[in-house]
């Protein structure tokens, strides 16, 4: 590996770990509450999508971010529609999500721009940019701390907004009466109805969460990482989410620490197409590959194991 | 995955399957409205353009052909409890099956016999070898639910993420020839599946350019092999009991875990097979993501044809007749993407699979008054 590199790879890490970690608290949220989400894929592919038309079209990155939440929370309430009221298959309600995701933000995307749909490069007042704090330059330059301080720093809000929603998570996940009822449904639906608290409920506010993060996933992509979107953009980062989900064994810290390492696999993986250790190559697959074998070693229980919540998955109907 | 149902047969396997498609078209056509195109005019084009042309009929089929192995692949895990996302995965993995045997036992095989016994043979072996090697490739997640408790799911997923890193990687580094650009192997020769117009030809007819060939013949004996598996063999019954009971079917003699393993060899078998035609009847080399998603549509094709052979292998044809409507509807009207046809296939996923229960009460109120 060459070390010259180690400041960009580490800056850009946590860039690629930003949309990760919105996804995976997302898939925590929701299948805490015992709802299985495949479909964060699909919702940050649409989030993508109108935060990239919105802000080109209101030349507001704030506009865009709003409006992809709203849209993605639309989205995510039609799987909760499924799954809570209608108690269909979770999954299968996921998968047609992904796919409604990937043709309707082509379709209209190709219609509405005929750029094989792509959108229109967003100008530098349509993006979300780093912060511009007062004296950033001359710190940036500084001898030995400024390559570090700009590891950290020089990041768009979106970035810091994500990180801060870790703690924010793990703390009503664990702390407030809504968490721990949320955790409750995921585990024993039964317990929670008999204590005269609506089931349907908790798991549709633990829905539009999801929806809301998913919104800010997707807005980051295309407004803050890029500069337009482009079909299919997700490139299966919401998989990889739901992987460092299953990795960290729904829970919050553990989520950011498993999304910053594939971030860092992600981040390795772009900038050295195919890196050497110790004199072999290591092919960029590789680290493409890594996070998954991984988490199937996890899941096999060949290293510790991965429990989801007891309840997830399974609709909840009063008379069983 | 299979709902159980006090409505008429026909209602089941008829009415709300129709039902439900006609709502994904609805919807479709909003969307068709939205973009500021006429609706009717491009169900017209998509369902009404490729049933007047031979060409049109003949690349149904092709589509029809790869969507059937999919179909099947994910029906014959339903079957038995398991939701197997992995066919995309498998089918693609599979291509090494499909090609290694044409590139390098073909050679041999054509070096000592004629070429009229030396080409069926190699496609035997071709055959054989996608099936395995799909079907390893849903092995692999069939035995961590059945010995180690990981979910199917989330296994098969990841399986596809891993088949596509894997398959860039040897492609690239180990199937292209030194020096060529393009990333791909060389021309499988000796394992060449004629496609109609090239048999036509072979008869001095002139057909119309199709990539249509005669393995549609091979997946509706798959389709028959699977009917025939699930409904009069001991497998199949056991493979149904595991489905619908696990803990009955543990006191009926059966050892689930076998049944998942096997039914997961036999699932992801059968969507290699779609390596079989794609590689060495399309493509006719190992190309990169040659699966286009096909193994996704599977899932809608499995739902469409209530997992039934016969359904499934109707529910190929209506998807096929989709795919090469888009085509079409893309070429008439330049702002409609053939994505669209992504939007009805996630449509009929979403109210074939996550909604099926939304009709129920409407129509058992309806006919609990008729009988």
């Amino acid at each position: 590996m060459d070390f010259v590199l180690l400041p960009e790879i580490l800056s850009s890490t946590l860039r690629m770990s930003v949309p990760l970690i919105l996804a995976c608290l997302a898939g925590l949220w929701s299948e805490r509450s015992g709802i299985v989400d495949i479909g964060l894929e699909g919702k940050m592919l649409v989030g993508a999508f109108v935060a990239a038309c919105s802000a080109s079209y209101f030349h507001s990155p704030w506009m865009g971010l709003f409006l992809a939440i709203v849209v993605c929370v639309l989205f995510a309430l039609v799987h909760g529609y499924a799954s809570i009221n209608q108690r269909g298959n979770q999954v299968v309600s996921g998968v047609a999500i992904n796919m409604l995701a990937a043709g309707l933000t082509v379709v209209i995307g190709n219609s509405w721009y005929k750029q094989g749909g792509r959108t229109p490069q967003l100008d530098q007042g349509s993006r979300f940019l780093p912060i511009d704090f007062p004296g950033h330059d001359a710190l940036f330059e500084m001898n030995g701390i400024g390559p570090i301080a700009k590891i950290f720093l020089d990041h768009s809000i979106l970035v810091y907004i994500a990180l801060a929603l870790v703690p924010l998570s793990a703390w009503a996940l664990a702390r407030t009466r809504f968490g721990l009822r949320l955790r409750a449904v995921g585990e024993n639906p039964q317990a929670v109805d008999t204590a005269g608290i609506s089931v349907a409920r908790l798991r549709y506010q633990a829905v539009i969460i999801a929806g809301v993060l998913c919104g800010i996933a997707g807005a980051y992509l295309s407004t803050a990482l890029q500069t337009s979107f482009v079909r299919d953009m997700s490139a299966g980062r919401g998989f990889l989410a739901l992987t460092a989900l299953i990795f960290a064994n729904w829970r919050a810290w553990p989520a950011l620490w498993a999304c910053l390492l594939f971030g860092f696999l992600q981040a390795v993986a772009n900038f050295m197409q195919g890196a050497h250790l110790f004199g072999v190559e290591i092919p960029v697959q590789v680290f493409n590959a890594l996070p998954y074998i991984m988490t199937i070693v996890l899941l096999a229980g060949f290293i510790g194991k991965s429990v989801p919540p007891k309840a997830s998955g399974t609709p909840y109907s009063k008379d069983r | 995955m299979s709902a159980r149902s006090d409505l008429p047969r026909w209602v089941d396997i008829g009415l709300i399957p129709a039902l439900n498609l006609i709502i994904a078209f609805v919807m479709a056509g909003l969307v068709v409205l939205v973009i500021g195109e006429n609706p009717f005019r491009a169900l017209s084009i998509l369902l009404g353009e490729p049933l007047f042309s031979l060409q049109g009929w003949c690349n149904i089929l092709y589509y029809a052909t790869n969507f059937i192995f999919t179909g099947l692949c994910v029906a014959v895990a339903f079957h038995a409890g398991l939701f197997n996302i992995g066919g995309e995965g498998q089918a693609y993995i599979a291509g090494l099956g499909a090609a290694t045997p044409g590139l390098f036992i073909g050679a041999a095989l054509a070096a000592v016999l004629p070429n009229a016994l030396s080409q069926p043979i190699t496609l035997l072996i071709c055959l054989v070898c996608s099936f395995l090697v799909g079907g390893l490739w849903g092995l692999f997640p069939g035995y961590l639910q059945a010995k180690r408790g990981s979910h199917i799911v989330i296994t098969t997923i990841m399986l596809n993420f891993i088949a596509a890193s894997l398959m860039q990687y040897m492609i690239n580094r180990v199937y292209r020839p030194l020096g060529m650009q393009a990333v791909e192997s060389r021309a499988v020769n000796d394992a060449y599946i004629w496609n109609l117009r090239e048999i036509g030809r072979a008869f001095g007819a002139k057909l119309p350019s199709t990539p249509l060939t005669p393995v549609i013949f091979i997946a509706l004996l798959a389709a028959f092999a699977v009917w025939y598996l699930l409904w009069r063999s001991k497998l199949g019954y056991e493979i149904r009991a595991v489905g619908a009971n696990q803990d009955a079917a543990v006191y009926a003699g059966i050892n689930p875990a076998r049944i998942i393993m096997i039914t997961m060899m036999i699932s992801g078998g059968l969507a290699g097979l779609l390596a079989f035609h794609e590689v060495l009847g399309t493509q006719h080399r190992l190309v990169l993501e040659y699966v286009q998603g096909a193994g996704f549509v599977g899932i809608a094709v499995a739902l469409m044809g209530r997992s039934h052979p016969v359904g499934i292998v109707l529910a190929a044809l209506l998807f096929g007749l989709l795919s090469e409507g888009g085509t079409q509807l893309s070429f008439e009207i330049q702002t409609i993407s053939k994505d669209l046809v992504v939007v009805i296939q996630g449509l009929v996923v979403l109210f074939m699979g996550a909604l099926e229960q939304a009709f129920h009460p409407w129509l058992e109120r309806y006919f609990r008054r008729e009988g």
